[in-house]
């Protein structure tokens, strides 16, 4: 296949390998990770950040604004000015807070996002850990985000912040059941948890395509399941700014509630990602089975342009969302998981397992 | 020890979750307090705290010529500023039995109906945004702009005109005024459907609205609600069609009026208003009068003779009562008013007890409050 | 059955008032001509308010540092909140009567709600609104302000 012209793997492993002929193995080994943690940690901080200014500039545009447009060209550097504004701010103590919680559970709910990104295939070989339970993974880490908004609407001791920290609780309990059965989908489809295999198991075709109805149905299922997860409008219900002022981070000042404002970027960068991965493809490039010319101009893209293409069409789509929809309430919210999605996710399951039996799919 | 476990035992027998909404809270609009008290999410009573915008605007008064008394007036309910211009000058008007030019009342009567329009405009904004479509506010700001021009143009003020004085006008209106007002009627006709698709229609928006805080006609007569809110009960008080002023006697026009009144009524008989009062404009400029005349012949100092004088008109909220009493100086001895959302205010309780924290903000949003008018 | 079908067609009715929500925000997003905002302080230039707007109270000048104010304290007496302060002075004429002219006319602009009572009631015409917006100043001493130029005097048509 074109593609793999573009496997990164052999320069991951000749890093490795310098590495561990240059060092004795625990230090290499350390050296290692100490690498990945670096590089991990600034792609977080520029994507979070560009994050919030593609988002800036897309519900600018379609509220007919210019939108940031001061700092740099077309404001490109808008917000990392922010981020200075916030590092500067004070950090202010809440007299009545509990103060351990308190500080701790921003650091909670960046690192249950941190921690998510460390398993996404960004290109062909560029792949910090292949899990063989990845999806699994991805699932379990990301919901360990809602501990530390539970914990920052408590310890805040403020009643607008607990109302917020419990809908938010109520709404990632329920709504994680929506995110796991809509990627069960594609698991049965292909067979396998491993994000890679998952991948490379798409390249005569993304399982959107492939899987026809079920898989699209799954596709939206998982946008809207996952944009309430990452507590986005029109599920903001746990800041819900006209109700709750700012929810559970109400009492958070300076680079501590940039922490949070960061964290949920890049869980929506987490929740796209996944659905580009699993849906769309991943890095995978398209490829329509037949048509050898058009597959290999379209190998010509490298992956990785490929798999930021795709995120970025699934963050535009849950931008899009927020910025035309009203908010859900509270008994709606959980309506629609426990009497819409959910229903439909199973109904979709068991049709899958019969198409899946058939073999009713484009393989 | 004793005391520490005193206070425990106070807390358990006080279960109330008390929040303050307010004086700053993103959804009052203002400096509005609600004390609410809540289990769990429900609201089990809430308790409109007002006063922290009060300003004394009618002892104010009290000290100022009449015509001076209409700038203040503006800062009443300043998205209705002329509509509050008007009552005070028809008061007056009334009081001296002075009879405007015709071409003056059409002026008036345009004027406010562009205001109606334009405060429904910025209502429908704020009313979005409280459940959180963030858009919508955009969306009506943007329309909103195209009027504030035309008033910019004519009056020279684009917020609080300033523009009617007792006996007719401050100058006469822009030459451009009646093609001005087409142009934007042709505009806005596009627009409004807009607002239908974005948010009218979006089954997030009914569901959040529809069968939710429901006031009867009886509630709505007993409590004194008025205007649009009124109307969506089935209560039967626009001032224009029951007491008419200025140029509604001369045409003929539809009163809003839906029964069922909950807020998706409320809402609906303020968009209906909206297309309703394109309807008004159209009519009036038709029958406009043409030529110069802007103002009566008036004295230049204004003493009412001594009386008791009232005059009210319909703003965008509801019933605007002037009550003046006159000792024959050039000053009033007492200026009342009946400001509609202080009345509309009240009924708040009535309606959010048993629903959610995020209906009430959904249900004092239908309501349409001005907070200033109502400290006044 | 048919509340089966009634959930179902709930279910399409609903993604579909969706749909046709997000076409609008769409068909705003690509159409990047309709933007309404304005970039303000480069467009300054070109930015015109209207002839009418109210934005500062002047007195307007000819060219010889003429006016037309007499100092008749019209515009003070007229103010609802003590903007205008008129202090006259008394001159004797060529012909031996003394007459009153204004002496300084201050304005403040820091306590004006722009009205417009002033150039309403103004019998000579004095007064006026200019188009100037940009209030804003470092120092509020700098908002009292002096309407008539220094040197300057009533217009000779009007004087005699």
């Amino acid at each position: 296949m074109g593609y793999q012209k573009y496997d990164l793997a052999p320069l991951t492993h000749s890093i490795d390998q310098y590495l561990y002929s240059h060092l004795s193995s625990t230090w290499a080994f350390l050296a290692e990770m100490t690498l990945i943690g670096v590089v991990f940690l600034i792609f977080y901080a520029v994507i979070g950040l560009y994050l919030v200014l593609a988002e800036r500039k897309v519900c600018a545009f379609m509220q007919n604004r210019i939108g940031p447009n001061r700092v740099g060209w077309y404001g490109v550097l808008q917000t990392i000015a922010d981020l200075f504004k916030l590092l500067l701010k004070e950090l202010i103590t809440i007299r009545k807070a509990d103060k351990l919680l308190f500080n701790i559970a921003p650091f909670i709910v960046i690192i249950a996002s941190f921690l998510g990104i460390a398993a996404i295939p960004f290109a062909m070989g560029l792949h910090a850990i292949d899990f063989n339970i990845g999806i699994f993974y991805i699932m379990a880490v990301s919901s360990v985000g809602v501990v530390g908004i539970l914990i920052a609407g408590w310890s805040s001791n403020n009643k607008y912040s607990l109302i917020g920290a419990m809908r938010s609780g109520a709404q990632i309990v329920s709504y994680e059941l929506s995110v796991g059965l809509s990627l069960l989908v594609i698991v049965i489809y292909s067979g396998t948890l491993q994000l890679s295999t998952l991948v490379e198991s798409q390249a005569d075709g993304w399982w959107i395509i492939k899987g026809h109805i079920p898989a699209i149905l799954a596709f939206f299922v998982f946008v809207t399941a996952g944009t309430a997860e990452t507590n986005r409008g029109p599920f903001d219900l746990a800041e819900a700014e006209s109700e709750l002022t700012a929810g559970f981070h109400t009492e958070y000042s300076g680079i501590k509630f940039a922490f949070f404002f960061l964290a949920e970027y890049m869980n929506m960068f987490l929740v796209a990602s996944v659905a580009a991965t699993v849906f769309l493809g991943g890095w995978m490039p398209l490829h329509i089975p037949g048509l050898e010319g058009f597959n290999n101009a379209m190998d010509f893209i490298p992956p990785i342009v490929w798999y930021f293409g795709k995120t970025a069409f699934v963050i535009f789509l849950m931008m899009w969302i927020k910025w035309t929809f009203p908010r859900l309430r509270i008994d709606q919210l959980l309506n629609l998981e426990w009497k819409y999605l959910l229903p439909i996710n199973l109904v979709n399951i068991v049709v899958v397992a019969l198409i899946v039996l058939m073999g009713w799919y484009i393989k | 020890m004793s005391e520490e476990k005193k206070v425990i035992v106070e807390l358990d027998e006080n279960p109330e979750y008390i929040i303050n909404m307010g004086p700053q809270h993103p959804s009052t609009h203002g400096v509005l307090r609600f004390e609410v008290s809540l289990q769990g999410e429900t609201v089990k009573y809430l308790i409109p705290h007002c006063g922290y915008i009060h300003r004394g605007i009618e002892k104010m008064c009290e000290s100022l010529t009449y015509p001076q008394i209409i700038h203040l007036t503006d800062r009443l309910d300043y998205l209705s500023a002329h509509m509050n211009n008007e009552a005070v000058s028809l008061c007056v008007e009334k009081a001296l039995d002075i009879e405007v030019p015709e071409r003056v009342k059409y002026i008036r009567s345009i004027l406010s109906e562009l205001n109606r329009i334009a405060s429904h405009q910025l209502w429908w904004c704020a009313f979005g945004m409280d459940l959180g479509g963030l858009t919508c506010f955009f969306y009506g700001l943007r329309d909103r702009e195209k009027i504030l021009d035309i008033f910019e143009e004519s009056c020279g003020s684009r917020l609080l005109h300033s523009f009617v004085v007792p006996g007719g006008l401050m100058h006469d209106v822009h030459p451009n005024f009646k093609q001005s007002i087409r142009d934007f009627i042709k505009y806005f006709r596009k627009k409004l459907p807009e607002y239908d698709t974005l948010l009218t229609g979006n089954v997030i928006f009914q569901n959040r609205t529809r069968d939710l805080g429901i006031m009867s006609k009886e509630t709505a007569i007993s409590y004194g609600i008025t205007g649009p809110s009124a109307r969506a009960s089935g209560f039967a008080c626009d001032i224009r069609k029951v007491e008419p002023y200025s140029a509604y006697p001369y045409i003929d026009f539809k009163e809003i009026l839906y029964t069922e009144g909950d807020t998706f009524h409320r809402y609906k008989a303020r968009m209906d208003e909206m297309w309703e009062s394109m309807v008004i404009l159209e009519k009036l400029l038709d029958k406009m009068p043409d030529g110069n005349d802007y103002t009566a012949k008036m004295k230049p100092v204004i003493k009412l003779p001594e009386g008791e004088y009232f005059q009210r008109v319909e703003t965008a909220r509801g019933e605007l009562g002037v009550y003046i009493v006159s000792d024959g100086n050039k000053t009033p001895y007492r200026l009342k008013l009946r400001t509609p959302n202080f009345s509309n205010l009240f009924v708040m309780n009535k309606l959010t007890a048993g629903y959610k924290i995020a209906d009430l903000v959904a249900i004092s949003g239908s309501l349409d409050l001005v907070i200033p008018d109502i400290d006044r | 059955m048919k509340s089966i079908f009634d959930y179902i067609a709930g279910i399409f009715k609903g993604v579909w008032s969706l749909l046709k929500g997000m076409t609008i925000t769409g068909k705003y997003f690509i159409r990047l001509d309709k933007i309404v905002t304005q970039k303000y302080p480069e467009n300054r230039k070109k930015l015109k308010m209207y002839d009418r707007f109210k934005g500062e109270l002047i007195m307007p000048h000819d060219v010889n540092n003429f006016h037309k104010c007499n100092g008749c304290g019209i515009c003070e007496m007229n103010c609802p909140n003590g903007s205008i302060e008129v202090i006259s002075d008394k001159i004797i004429t060529s012909e031996g009567k003394s007459k009153r002219i204004i002496g300084t006319h201050i304005y403040h602009l820091s306590m004006c709600t722009f009205c417009g009572l002033c150039v309403k009631s103004c019998p000579s015409n004095a007064l006026a609104f200019s188009q100037e917006f940009e209030h804003a100043v470092f120092d509020r001493n700098k908002l009292t302000k002096v309407l008539n130029n220094p040197g300057s005097s009533l217009v000779k048509d009007l004087a005699e």
